[in-house]
């Protein structure tokens, strides 16, 4: 990186993540509406867009791929200054070939997950380092191009990664571009701050990404860009994956659960007595003290 | 003072992000420029090398140190924390309170961690409750009931900053553990005293007093502004808190906050038991409604307890028509990395380090250069998980804010799933 002391960064000078979804299982799903190469084009067209606006805007492109996650471009390099385009594309397909080579022969039905929790992780990292450098540093935020279906394992990795970004006043604009709405990603803008998009019209992708995502947060207090839609703030139980409404959470682990059960199918704890009631209950005697 | 050697790097390093707001009532008598040289205390960030040299201090790899020691006391294993916590803090605004060897005085210091350490516990314990009590002219008040708002907490706290007479500890205690023994069984009891006295003026024998907290499970840790006090020891140790005393402000900060993480949870402290919780829906933008909480009609934007439907403005509470504990699913995921905490990294050995062709050239997180000028290996660490190389600076953010490791998770089967949908 040059040294941040000698640029002038002012209030609108903005680093974008771009985390970049790079599952071959959902691209292929998708072939037909959008078909990765031309995703790349309007993404290119799009980094070039935000390089363009301002002299010192940066952007680092981090590829989550269904194997593994890794950087592909950083605009602060020197390799990045020139044949932007080049460059890109020769890691990307670097970075895509390991990626396929790292892929276990089981085969997977349907587009499975692909490891945002990954990848949104090493933004983080490096946002991080960015905020070390200096009192003066361009303002981050991270942009999610994202397709793949949520993957339930990485929640609570993702919901680790949306708290730490909330922390640090780092947004998380989201772009959806599979058929489905991303749960996480809803969550994850809703929380942080940032913009959820899901395009209706994919060949339109650039115009999208340009008119709402294009912006620096401190001209995002002028704009009217897309209203946070309902966010389902419930929760589903443990025991069946159903979404509820009330439910029974354990003390000790915060496991959730729509019955009262007898044990915690996730900690082992017993439950002593009959499910607390808000109600307060004064213990005294709960117990015999065994040291008095 | 115990901690006196250990905490001398520390305070040596701390002294640099020591507070710029002087009061005026601080250095009184001294010129501007003698007293930047007593505030600043240049000369301690400086020390020795080998060679007689003056170098400044490698704050780098003493944070690091220092973040280490921290890390070994809180991820001892697996160990059950008490994540539902029900905590009194109480603080000292006796005479004694008013002293200024704390600048602009002790009190004034006090308040301000306090106020920091409330947003701080809020944020890692969403489901826990805060009460403040202080004491004053020789008996306790409670200033604030427990509640999980933390603005409300710190408005009440800022107004009342007042110190006069004496403190009672045991009036203190007498209040807040019949205070505590009214909240359910599955919380964690706990009182934060904050003693700015060398003395206690108790009505009665403290001693029973102390028995009585050690019988109803609160757990009650001290931080002393002064020295040393037998009485406060003997309580932390009866009860089995931490009793700690601050050397100045940067390390009175590190001690407050130490009690912001949850403490391992003692089996017999709380009953495992089930709560009943209600995870309200988000009503729709534009509807009228008058709030239950501030007795307002207010448009859009409440929140609807699945129960009595009745609206409220905010989350995490209580519902005040029904008494249903609501909070949204962001709420419990937020302690679950309290539960699944992330393996410490381990050092890289000097072996493997001095080789440059085995140790990659960025760190895996940030993309810093694993080097130092000169082509040196700087230090660095691995996650004994995934083999990946990390930078100090990100090894810090990782275990205290992030708490994921980018290099397990961006790789496909390599990590312990823990199946929970929001």
């Amino acid at each position: 990186m040059t040294p941040v002391s000698v640029k002038l960064y002012t209030d609108d000078v903005s680093l974008l993540m771009v985390l970049i979804d790079t599952n071959p299982f959902f691209w292929n799903s998708v072939k037909s509406a959008l078909p990765f190469s031309k995703f790349l084009s309007h993404v290119l067209a799009f980094l070039n867009a935000i390089v363009l606006l301002n002299q010192l805007n940066q952007v680092v492109v981090i590829a989550t791929g269904y194997n593994s996650c890794d950087y592909i471009f950083d605009s602060s390099t020197s390799e990045g200054q020139t044949q932007r385009a080049e460059h890109l594309l020769q890691k990307l397909e670097d970075f895509v070939n390991k990626d396929e080579s790292l892929c276990r022969e089981d085969s997977v039905d349907g587009p499975g997950f692909s490891l945002l929790s990954g990848s949104l992780s090493m933004a983080l990292c490096y946002i991080q380092r960015v905020f070390r450098s200096g009192p003066l540093h361009p303002h981050p935020r991270i942009l999610c191009l994202h397709g793949s279906p949520d993957g339930p394992g990485q929640y609570v990795a993702i919901m680790n990664s949306i708290f730490s970004a909330q922390r640090s006043m780092v947004p998380i604009d989201s772009c959806v571009i599979g058929a489905q709405h991303s749960a996480f990603l809803q969550q994850a803008s809703y929380i942080t701050g940032g913009v959820y998009l899901k395009p209706q019209l994919l060949d339109g992708l650039f115009q999208y990404l340009s008119t709402v995502f294009a912006t620096d947060l401190h001209s995002r207090g002028f704009l009217q860009l897309p209203k946070p839609a309902g966010v389902d703030f419930r929760a589903s139980c443990f025991c069946h994956k159903n979404t509820i409404d009330m439910g029974y959470i354990c003390s000790v682990c915060l496991s959730i659960f729509c019955k009262h059960q007898k044990k915690c199918s996730t900690c082992g704890s017993v439950f002593g007595q009959a499910p607390v009631q808000d109600s307060s209950t004064p213990d005294r005697k709960r117990k015999t003290p065994m040291d008095a | 003072m115990l901690q006196k050697e250990s905490n001398d790097g520390e305070r040596r390093f701390n002294r640099e992000e020591e507070e710029e707001d002087d009061d005026d009532a601080d250095g009184r008598g001294r010129d501007a420029w003698e007293r930047t040289y007593a505030d600043e205390r240049s000369w301690e960030s400086l020390q020795e090398d080998e060679s007689g040299l003056l170098r400044p201090i490698d704050n780098k790899s003493l944070y690091h140190a220092q973040y280490r020691r921290r890390l070994r006391t809180t991820t001892a294993a697996r160990i059950q924390k008490g994540l539902i916590r029900y905590l009194y803090i109480m603080i000292d605004l006796s005479r004694a309170a008013g002293e200024t060897d704390y600048k602009p005085s002790r009190m004034v210091v006090v308040a301000r961690q306090v106020e920091a350490f409330i947003r701080e516990f809020f944020d890692q314990n969403p489901l826990s409750q805060i009460g403040i009590v202080t004491l004053k002219d020789g008996v306790a008040h409670s200033l604030t009931d427990l509640g999980g708002s933390p603005e409300s907490h710190i408005k009440v706290l800022m107004g009342k900053l007042t110190s006069s007479g004496d403190a009672s500890l045991q009036n203190g205690l007498d209040l807040v553990q019949s205070l505590l023994n009214q909240i359910p069984t599955y919380g964690h009891r706990e009182v934060l005293i904050l003693y700015s006295a060398l003395s206690t003026c108790d009505p009665g024998d403290i001693m029973e007093t102390v028995q009585k907290c050690k019988a109803s499970k609160v757990r009650c840790s001290v931080i002393g502004l002064s020295a040393e006090v037998y009485i406060c020891k003997y309580l932390c140790q009866e009860t089995g808190g931490s009793y700690s005393v601050a050397l100045d402000e940067s390390h009175l900060k590190e001690l407050v906050f130490e009690h912001a993480p949850p403490p391992p949870a003692i089996a017999e402290f709380a009953v495992a038991n089930l709560i009943k919780m209600g995870f309200p829906q988000r009503a729709a933008e534009g509807v009228i409604s008058i709030c239950s909480c501030h007795k307002e009609a207010k448009i859009g934007g409440g929140y609807t307890c699945p129960r009595c439907k009745a609206r409220i403005c905010d989350l995490p509470t209580e519902c005040q028509i029904c008494g249903l504990t609501l909070v949204s699913s962001p709420h419990l995921a937020r302690s679950y990395h309290h539960l699944f905490p992330i393996t410490p990294f381990g050092d890289v050995s000097p072996s493997v380090s001095n080789d440059p062709r085995n140790l990659p050239k960025n760190c895996f997180g940030c993309q810093q250069s694993l080097l130092n000028p000169g082509n040196m290996p700087a230090s660095c660490v691995s996650c004994p998980k995934c083999k990946q190389y990390f930078c100090l600076d990100c090894d810090i953010y990782i275990h205290e804010s992030l708490h994921n490791c980018p290099g397990c998770e961006s790789f496909r089967h390599s990590k312990s799933v823990s199946t929970a949908e929001g």
